[in-house]
């Protein structure tokens, strides 16, 4: 029998080392394997009998005996309540896995397993048996795009990089996984490192660079210290360095931790943080296909569509073009997260719809509360309505929605969520991460903020909607950098599906998602209170007043909204309103 | 406070990196590894080594968010803000944070135990809403397990 737990930052928050630990006194030997996806099932023991496999959930310490019984004398009574159902197996079954093949399965720290299951191959029969330009002209096959945001056609940048003369190139992979809700590519760096290695050697020989660099988010330090372990075990292996496969191809690698800022996902940005400075975007062109790193030709993918390259080599660009609509081509990631049920990573084909993940795979929503929105590609992107649920996941349709395919962040909202508080939220956000280089950027974003602070505080005015509409695309038009451009969409698409929402804040000074504290009040109802006192003694200002066993009352005066008697009533008797 | 920085700790860092160009962000990092933030000793001597004006060096620092230049307490607190712990109630988290140890973002307490700090996702979405405490995550928070993780944080330090 083999014992495997899942070990990725999520799962290890979760507890997973805690389990293997206590396992590990039972006498029972637990190996790695990084994140199957399965993030709200976590921590995940799966025990294979030969290729049986048990798959157990929310395992906590305390449960390592009743395993470890199970593992030694067979009796499946012992661990009946901790197998997972069927109807959460069918959240991995219903996807389909390219990028996230080896997620969750394999070993991340140890290269054998990683070429067990075909490893290095494709990369092999690209140095000895195909030229650059039959590699560039597979991944034209097959369609791949960019699947950091932008959907840039993946051949395209290779061919540029590939054209562009000089001797000294640069293979830049962007791990800076900013985008707040995403974080697929922290999972295949930590779940199948030598998928991203070997994927960016195919990219560095396809373009001619004899180095590759890897840019990624120093908030992630259990990815670093993976993708190190792995460099060094391809280096050993002769996989990295000179002459790899004993061809003439040679090519070094390099780590760069990022120092956090949001701005360093845009390549030139991200190209001057490599070079230290400030991460500042230059003005394209010239692109960085022919001056980037070091002013040289430099070719910049993302992790995820490093992760797809290798199975297009060994299964060919047809059967990656096979999967997804006419202009989005095989699978996307999506990291599925917010009030939606089963939240995790999920992979489908391009062409299914949103319904399909959030609801089909996701399971709906976590609360009694409907569906409301779904927020996709971040800062960048845009919420989608309830009533548009049906769109298929492509990036033309939903470009057209006003949001983005993005990163693949999928931010489920139910109708507890403010809508306005979230264009709020976002602003914040590329307000903060603004490099200040363009004014549109750095003044407009920060003006839009201040005009939706005053609406959430219920000090909106008449034509405040107009002057931010108009404030968006004046900066969609002046800002340099993607950043700035797509910023005002968290604002266009939520003006766009919930003017409603808008105008209740401006005009009635209501919120109707209860959510922004200075528009909503509480009382209680004196029916249903049943004078326990619970609320009066911990209240923080005694705004509470009432004897026991009769009903309170709250004195709107003295009360600061804190939300306290709301949250610790047992009888549902405080209403917000 | 700044009695007590030892240069010397910064030697090899800056023997191995001075003279490599495009090294200054990767120095930085070191240098708050070592001093917990970047102490004004450090940032001159880095600049006297490089040969980068310290303005420069100030400018990259105050750049990136992951650069401090006060010490930091003996836990840091890093609180989420990534979109699905908005979602998910960081704002009540983030007010308890403040109510129970009476700090402000940025700042720490006056016993110098714990710095509260608001961060871009940390990718743990599936847990939110999430903190890391030096390096330890900490997910699924409610202000109650706030209040407890930091009652227990700070018994373990007396």
């Amino acid at each position: 029998m083999r014992i495997v737990i899942g070990q990725g930052s999520c799962g290890i928050a979760a507890g997973a080392e805690k389990v293997r630990q206590a396992l590990l006194k039972e006498n029972i030997n637990a190996s790695v394997a990084g994140c199957i996806g399965m993030c709200y099932l976590e921590p995940i023991v799966d025990i294979y009998d030969e290729d049986k496999l048990t798959r157990l959930v929310k395992v906590s310490e305390s449960d390592a005996p009743a395993i470890a019984e199970y593992i030694n004398t067979g009796d499946r009574s012992k661990i009946e309540n901790l197998v997972v159902s069927d109807e959460d197996s069918e959240f991995l079954n219903k996807q389909t896995r390219i990028a996230l093949r080896n997620c969750g399965i394999i070993n991340p720290e140890k290269i054998e397993e990683y070429i067990e299951k075909d490893g290095y191959t494709a990369l092999k029969s690209c140095l000895t048996e195909k030229t650059p330009e039959e590699v560039i002209e597979i991944i034209k096959t097959s369609g791949l795009a960019g699947r950091g945001g932008a959907g840039f056609p993946t051949w395209f940048k290779w061919n540029a990089a590939r054209q562009s003369e000089g001797e000294e190139k640069y293979l830049i992979c962007n791990a800076d996984e900013g985008d707040p809700g995403a974080f697929m590519d922290r999972a295949v760096i930590e779940s199948d490192p030598h998928n991203l290695i070997e994927g960016m050697l195919i990219g560095a020989y396809a373009i001619g660079a004899k180095h590759a660099v890897v840019y990624v988010r120093a908030e992630y330090p259990l990815a670093i210290k993976r993708l190190k372990n792995a460099l060094e075990q391809a280096r050993e292996k002769g996989i990295i360095g000179n002459n790899i496969f004993g061809t003439d191809f040679s090519c070094d690698f390099m780590i760069k931790a990022g120092a956090g800022a949001f701005v360093c996902g845009e390549e030139t940005a991200l190209i001057e943080s490599l070079e230290g400075h400030r991460g500042m975007p230059r003005l394209k062109p010239p692109f960085p296909a022919q001056s980037g790193f070091w002013r040289k030709p430099s070719n910049i993918n993302n992790v995820e569509t490093f992760a797809n390259v290798a199975w297009i080599i060994n299964n060919g660009g047809e059967a990656f073009a096979a999967m997804g609509t006419e202009g989005s081509k095989g699978t996307k990631v999506f990291a599925v997260t917010g009030k939606v049920k089963r939240s995790g990573l999920v992979e489908i084909p391009m062409g299914k719809t949103l319904r399909d993940v959030i609801f089909d795979i996701g399971g709906g929503m976590k609360s009694d509360k409907p569906f409301k929105a779904v927020q996709m590609g971040g800062p960048s992107g845009g919420c989608i309505p309830a009533s548009l649920i049906d769109t298929v996941i492509d990036y033309k349709a939903l470009g057209a929605t006003g949001a983005i395919m993005g990163s693949g962040g999928m931010v489920v909202m139910d109708e507890s969520t403010c809508m306005v508080g979230m264009a709020k939220f976002f602003l914040d956000f590329t307000a903060k991460e603004s490099c200040g280089k363009c004014v549109h950027c750095r003044i407009g974003t920060k003006r839009m903020l201040e005009m939706l602070e005053r609406i959430t505080k219920g000090e909106g005015k008449e034509g405040d909607i107009e002057l931010l509409e108009e404030l968006c695309y004046a900066i969609k038009d002046g800002a340099l950098c993607g950043l700035g451009q797509t910023a005002p969409n968290p604002v266009l698409t939520t003006i766009k599906y919930f003017r409603d929402e808008y105008e209740a804040h401006i005009k009635d000074k209501k919120c109707p998602a209860g959510e922004c504290s200075d528009l909503i009040e509480y009382s209680i109802n004196a029916e249903k209170c049943k004078g326990c006192t619970l609320c009066a003694r911990n209240c923080p200002v005694e705004a509470i007043s009432g004897t026991v066993k009769n009903p309170h009352v709250i004195n709107i005066d003295k009360c600061i909204k804190c939300g306290k008697c709301y949250s610790i009533c047992r009888f549902d008797a405080v209403v917000k309103a | 406070m700044n009695d007590n920085i030892d240069l010397s700790l910064l030697s090899g860092v800056l023997d191995e990196y001075a003279a490599v160009k495009g090294s200054l962000i990767t120095i930085l990092q070191h240098t708050q590894d070592i001093y917990g933030y970047l102490p004004k000793e450090a940032i001159e001597l880095i600049s006297e080594r490089t040969g980068i004006a310290t303005s420069e060096i100030m400018g990259v620092g105050t750049f990136y968010t992951q650069f401090r230049f006060e010490p930091v307490g003996k836990y840091l607190i890093m609180l989420c803000q990534g979109t699905a712990c908005h979602v998910n109630g960081s704002e009540l988290i983030l007010q308890t944070i403040k109510d129970e140890l009476g700090i402000d973002d940025g700042q720490t307490t006056e016993d110098g135990l714990f710095s509260l700090k608001c961060v871009a996702c940390l990718g743990c979405c599936s847990l939110s809403p999430v903190m890391m405490v030096n390096e330890d995550t900490y997910g699924s928070l409610t202000p109650d397990k706030t209040k407890k993780i930091l009652k227990e944080l700070r018994e373990a330090a007396v």
